[in-house]
């Protein structure tokens, strides 16, 4: 049913105005207990950077303060220079669960559209993309769970952003929802699109991974090269990880 | 005695006989009370919205005030706004006393905080669900607002019912206002109060077995818009 | 009430099509007794006809209808206490007040007559009688013309019936009508106006036990609202209502208006 998709190139890849990434000293308490503790993070300008780790290594919640859906307890995130308001119009995060209107699949999509004050006929190049054209006028929240993802991807995508959050998008989905997802996010990347990817899909991070973030106890362990990483792990938690052992 | 069934009877010979009367007030009942309900949930969703999604200081003091004027008596309001637009009140000059136009105007301040009230609940929970998906996409205030209207939709369609209710079921306020003057502001209620203090028991009952019709009628329709909004998932 | 107008609405329609209507409305505030009884939808359609002049009825107590048309809400007022209609015009609300018609009241009460007045003609024994026996009494107690003429007579007994407010004195707050089907309900004796009584549906074992006492009586007057103090008035179209209901025309109107068979009110406009 879906076939990955064909998109014309239109221009040379722009890059990003809001890259590279410089994060440091990063700190987030919730209620009390320390989330994230003394952050470090700098992220090269292009690619698909995996974030790893085991739960509770607050991989989501680092997302969610990247985005500035949050802010953090202490520490500064510097999106090269852009300021914070300005840099979270420029992303897009597709969540664990889409957060689907209570409208039509093209009114999910017209709706972001209509925000970013971008022309309509957008919608259906859009819905093309993510296979989800004929369904155009079903109500978005009787899709099937793969089907919700990729409208929320197309939604997310609908508002053009140089930076792309996924978190955990096809965490639950069934192996073709899985790859379709995939082949639509490779593409963005193929159009410069920075990509930040919250996985614990192994086979995931291998397909989609440029480098690997590996998160735990609330810092960065280990940021590598996906060659490097996965081969040759360079801390004994990511190793751990790795071989599916619990890391405490 | 007069028994519920020989009003039941009386109700269906009115209805039959087709007494342009009885049209007439039932007309004048549903204009004023969908009328205000109109203009109540005009003020009042806004109202309800900003402060689902507002965090302001003094934002429980307003949910208190808010919850309370739901239990406004519809004879305090009916007395506030004749003393307002009594010609001898500050709005005298209007010329609105005894007129459809105050009755729909009492039955608005009656129902606009049920209204405020309920769809504040109704929408914050929704803004719940949507909160962090509507700060990733920047939205402002007021785009929030609208994306929240639209997608409780068939939720506040309920909300505008329980509104509608209140004000097609209240006597205390219309007939002030109103004064029930036959064919000028006599609605249902306030024919219903006149035909009790008559002492004709028979066919007050009747009038209100005619206004329960009314208000299931109304009831179902709304139902069944929200049922089809229930299959399509956008309840 | 829906039979009876469904004529008047007849009437008015020829009307519209026939006389060139002056667009002129007018308010009556008015006691509820004349409108309960069905008295305005008889008068009106054909004062309509006469005059072009539409005229709106507002039916509270009397107490609250001088209230009101002291408050400008009306070009006419029409009620039956006449001590308050008196300092209405002498305060300046009112043109002038003139006797429009009567009828008296009568006390009700229960088939059992639990305080044996049945038959009495002396109210204010019997009113004395009823208190003796601690008799359930309900009042309007709102300050209408019926409640001001009913504490004027426990005034002339001597009795203080307010002292036993709840016990065997039951004060409730509402119109005639309302008073009636509460009286009834608890089985209580009811001071009412003989117009609403004969007009009155839910009487159940009720019968009139006190009447013709000439201290029950009970005068209706009508008085236009002076456009001096009250400048929205329409005075032109009150007075042409007011000039009409004591003329011959209005006042064999009046006399011509039956219930049962029963005429409600005895027109008695000076000549």
């Amino acid at each position: 049913m879906f076939e990955s998709p064909v998109i014309p190139e239109t221009q040379a890849l722009p890059g990003s105005s809001l890259m590279p990434l410089t994060v440091k000293g990063l700190r987030l308490e919730l209620g009390g207990a320390k989330v994230l503790n003394a952050l470090d993070l700098a992220l090269p300008p292009a690619g698909c950077t995996m974030i790893m780790g085991p739960n509770g290594a607050g991989k989501s919640l680092l997302l969610k303060l990247l985005h500035g859906l949050m802010p953090p307890t202490s520490g500064t995130i510097d999106w090269a220079g852009t300021p914070a308001a300005q840099a979270t119009k420029q992303q897009a995060l597709v969540f664990q669960k889409p957060v689907l209107l209570r409208r039509s699949v093209a009114a999910n999509v017209d709706f972001v559209l209509k925000t970013r004050g971008k022309d309509q006929a957008e919608r259906n190049t859009l819905l093309d993309h993510v296979g989800l054209l004929h369904k155009a006028k079903q109500p978005a929240r009787l899709l099937s769970g793969g089907e919700a993802q990729r409208l929320a991807l197309a939604r997310a995508l609908a508002s053009d952003p140089e930076v792309l959050f996924l978190d955990e998008p096809t965490a639950s989905l069934d192996p073709a929802s899985v790859l379709a997802i995939e082949a639509i996010v490779k593409e963005a990347k193929a159009r410069g699109v920075r990509i930040i990817f919250v996985t614990h899909d192994m086979g995931q991070a291998r397909r989609m991974a440029d480098d690997v973030v590996f998160l735990h106890g609330g810092r960065v362990i280990e940021h590598s090269p996906a060659e490097r990483f996965f081969p040759e792990p360079q801390s004994q938690a990511a190793r751990d990880y790795l071989n599916g052992r619990i890391v405490v | 005695m007069q028994s519920l069934g020989d009003a039941l009877g009386l109700a269906l010979s009115l209805v039959l006989s087709g007494d342009p009367d009885l049209f007439e007030i039932v007309a004048l009942s549903l204009q004023v009370s969908l009328t205000a309900t109109a203009v109540a949930c005009l003020i009042g969703l806004p109202v309800g919205a900003l402060v689902a999604i507002g965090r302001f200081r003094g934002r429980g003091a307003v949910l208190i005030v808010m919850n309370a004027l739901m239990g406004l008596p519809p004879v305090v309001v009916g007395l506030l706004v004749y003393l307002h637009l009594s010609r001898s009140g500050p709005l005298g000059f209007l010329g609105l006393l005894y007129t459809p136009t105050a009755m729909i105007i009492a039955q608005t301040i009656l129902i606009a905080p049920i209204v405020a009230a309920l769809s504040r609940q109704v929408l914050e929970d929704l803004h719940a669900e949507y909160a962090e998906q509507f700060r990733s996409l920047c939205l402002t205030r007021l785009q929030t607002v609208q994306a929240l209207l639209w997608d409780a939709r068939y939720s506040l369609l309920t909300v505008g019912l329980a509104g509608f209710g209140r004000a097609v079921a209240e006597v205390g306020a219309v007939i002030i206002v109103g004064g029930n003057i036959d064919h000028l502001t006599r609605v249902m209620t306030t024919a219903i109060a006149l035909e009790t203090s008559k002492g004709d028991l028979a066919l007050a009952l009747a009038l209100g077995v005619i206004l329960l019709v009314i208000a299931l009628g109304v009831n179902a329709a709304v139902q069944s818009v929200r049922m089809t909004a229930t299959r399509q998932a956008y309840v | 009430m829906l039979k009876r107008t469904i004529g008047a609405s007849a009437l008015a329609l020829t009307m519209a099509g026939g006389a060139v209507a002056q667009d002129q409305s007018i308010i009556v505030q008015s006691t509820t007794s004349t409108a309960n009884s069905g008295l305005y939808d008889y008068l009106l359609p054909i004062f309509e006809e006469d005059s072009g002049i539409q005229v709106n009825v507002v039916a509270v107590g009397t107490g609250q209808a001088i209230k009101n048309a002291e408050n400008c809400d009306g070009d006419v007022l029409l009620v039956h206490a006449k001590p308050s209609e008196e300092k209405f015009v002498e305060a300046g609300f009112g043109t002038s007040r003139t006797d429009l018609m009567y009828n008296d009241f009568v006390i009700v009460g229960p088939a059992g007559d639990p305080a044996d007045v049945g038959g009495m003609e002396d109210v204010q024994g019997a009113m004395a009688k009823i208190a003796e026996a601690g008799a359930l009494f309900a009042s309007r107690g709102d300050d209408s013309g019926t409640h001001k003429k009913e504490m004027a007579l426990w005034g002339d007994t001597g009795v203080d019936p307010t002292a036993a407010s709840g016990d065997w004195y039951r004060e409730t707050g509402s119109g005639m009508g309302a008073t009636l089907n509460a009286g009834i309900g608890m089985g209580a004796y009811v001071m009412t106006d003989r117009a609403t009584w004969i007009s009155f549906d839910n009487k159940q074992d009720y019968a009139i036990q006190v009447q013709g006492d000439e201290d029950m009586f009970n005068q209706y007057g009508v008085i236009p609202v002076n456009p001096e103090k009250c400048p929205s008035v329409n005075l032109e179209a009150a007075q042409a209502f007011a000039d009409w209901l004591v003329s011959d025309d209005g006042q064999a109107a009046i006399g011509a208006y039956k219930v049962a068979d029963q005429q409600l009110f005895f027109p008695n406009a000076p000549e």
